[in-house]
């Protein structure tokens, strides 16, 4: 029998080698160099059993779902289902929640803002989110409360980028309907108190909603524990396929909200001049879905459970304190994010002096080293820093000391051209 | 050929640290904004205009260097030139990067040509274009 490589969640380290050996494009070159990819915000890379999974799909299944009544279809069909349950297990929803595939975060948080904001929400009323927020957990509510009459506020930033906690009881009011916050910043890696915040919310009977795509592929995760109402997350950001995402809710307010997507296989029966639909979460599933990515997604969360989150989010906080380290040897680097490193995941931005970030990340790039640079999807945040953009390395579970190495070297390419 | 022979040459680095025609034209006779919403560069182009004849022109803003250098070079190019020669050069420039056409500038801006090996870095040619699609947006509105 095949012996686990992986010590189960008391572990606090990887097996490297072992791990990094089952990404193929980590035994790639990029520009000749050792590839150092340090943009897993962006997206991860995938393994093998992932690649295999969704490969699987479509050469020994290649049935569409819930409608044959072929075996090949019932096989998808179990298939598909088993993810849910996978991924419930993997952020503890196994009951009074439910899981909704979508294709993305972006399109998680839209079903709320359409299917519960839209829906509910009016004139008077409140929503509160952060300037911290990706645009994909701001625009959906600027346009819901545009169209609804609903006010827009938000829990004060400080310069660093953390959150003024001491203002929640300030802004989360009677009149507040849903807080909607980041578990952890794309930009900065800070990670609000979400207990503290959504105390508050429960206090004011808000809904509250999570951003969960920079954190559930990084820590362990409990929604019951946690409390929130929804958690939203996107498959490709932990070695799971693009085009597939979750959308956690409790089944109290699924219960309530409209489906964004209407069609076929999220009905029970149609009638000329109307329709009656499925349960929860069928419902708010119309259409054929994107059934290999949910396969390939269940295999992502075996992965990512074999490794185990407890494990990953150590290594992480080592590679974060090596980089935090080798970065006090570069005078002109200028980082962003609290000095707190205990508040803070994987991820670590900055500038090299006044270098534009995009002609920083294009000499990184140079030396097989892959960055991010830009505003990020977090204009307002880039506001608050008085930058236009940064440069970001962002860690994964397969990521070394080696890489923040190559990028420590690669910074005096960017001395050699810019000074 | 490195990225700092093609990309990174001295007359670009110059370009991109030139303040000469970092500033604004009070009372310009055109000026747009431009920018790449994917990047966050974003810059607005000042031109003055007699008779037809560019008398000045600056920009203000921020960008990479690539996208700031260009900039610069479009500024230098256009001083003395008729508004239809400003078409030209315009046209040269896009096709120099854009359609791979050599391009055949008159020797006092032959400096634009620094801007050819731009071409071999697909992500950076919206950098170095964005001064000059905003100039044609320019151009566009004069008759």
């Amino acid at each position: 029998m095949k012996q686990s490589t992986f010590d189960r969640q008391d572990s606090v380290t990887l097996d490297l080698d072992h791990l990094r050996a089952q990404f193929p494009m980590l035994q790639r070159r990029m520009r000749g160099k050792r590839f150092a990819y340090l943009d897993n915000g962006a997206t991860s890379l995938k393994p093998e059993s992932v690649i295999a999974a969704e490969q699987h799909y479509y050469t020994e299944l290649s049935a569409n779902i819930h409608r044959g009544v072929y075996e090949f279809s019932e096989q998808a069909t179990v298939e598909y289902d088993q993810t849910r349950e996978k991924v419930a297990r993997f952020i503890g929803a196994e009951s009074d929640g439910s899981i909704v595939f979508t294709k993305g975060t972006t399109e998680a948080i839209n079903v709320v803002a359409y299917g519960f904001v839209r829906k509910f929400f009016g004139p008077g009323d409140e929503l509160v989110t952060t300037e911290i927020e990706h645009h994909a957990n701001l625009v959906p509510w600027q346009e819901a409360c545009k169209a609804t009459g609903a006010t827009l506020r938000f829990i004060p930033v400080n310069p660093d980028g953390s959150l003024q906690l001491d203002a929640l009881e300030d802004v989360i009011t009677e009149r507040t309907k849903l807080v909607a916050v980041t578990a952890m910043s794309n930009v900065t890696g800070y990670m609000p108190d979400l207990a503290r915040i959504i105390a508050a919310a429960r206090a004011r009977e808000a809904v509250v909603l999570v951003d969960g795509a920079q954190y559930v592929s990084h820590h362990p995760v409990n929604v019951r524990s946690l409390d929130c109402d929804f958690l939203v997350f996107s498959g490709h950001k932990m070695c799971g396929p693009t085009g597939v995402g979750v959308l956690y809710a409790k089944n109290e307010v699924l219960e309530q909200m409209d489906p964004l997507i209407y069609g076929g296989d999220m009905v029970t029966k149609v009638r000329r001049d109307e329709a009656t639909y499925k349960p929860i979460p069928d419902r708010f599933e119309g259409g054929t879905p994107n059934i290999a990515g949910v396969i390939a997604l269940g295999a992502a969360v075996d992965f990512l459970s074999q490794v185990g989150m407890q494990a990953i989010a150590a290594h992480e906080r080592d590679l974060l304190a090596y980089m935090v380290e080798r970065a006090r040897e570069v005078d002109e680097l200028v980082t962003y994010g609290p000095d707190d490193l205990s508040s803070r995941g994987g991820i670590f931005s900055f500038n090299y002096a006044d270098v534009h970030p995009h002609d920083a990340g294009a000499l990184l790039d140079q030396e097989g080293v892959a960055v991010r640079t830009g505003f990020h999807c977090a204009q307002p945040l880039m506001q608050v820093f008085g930058v236009t953009g940064t440069v970001r390395a962002s860690f994964y579970l397969y990521n070394s000391t080696e890489d923040i190495d190559a990028l420590v070297n690669g910074l005096a390419r960017i001395k050699g051209v810019f000074g | 050929m490195s990225l700092e022979d093609d990309l990174y040459q001295e007359i670009i680095l110059e370009n991109y640290r030139s303040k000469k025609n970092r500033r604004k034209i009070e009372g310009a006779s055109l000026h747009a904004e431009g920018a790449n919403p994917s990047c966050g560069d974003d810059l607005e182009l000042f031109l003055s205009i007699e008779d037809d004849v560019v008398t000045d022109a600056s920009y203000e803003g921020v960008g990479c260097s690539i996208c700031c250098a260009s900039a610069n070079l479009l500024c230098e190019s256009l001083h003395d030139r008729s508004t239809q020669e400003a078409r030209e050069i315009l046209k040269q420039f896009k096709g120099m990067l854009l359609d791979d056409l050599e391009p055949d500038f008159a020797d006092e801006i032959s400096d634009l040509e620094a801007m050819q090996g731009v071409k071999n870095y697909p992500v950076r040619i919206k950098c170095a274009l964005l001064p000059w699609n905003t100039l044609g947006g320019l151009l566009d509105g004069v008759q």
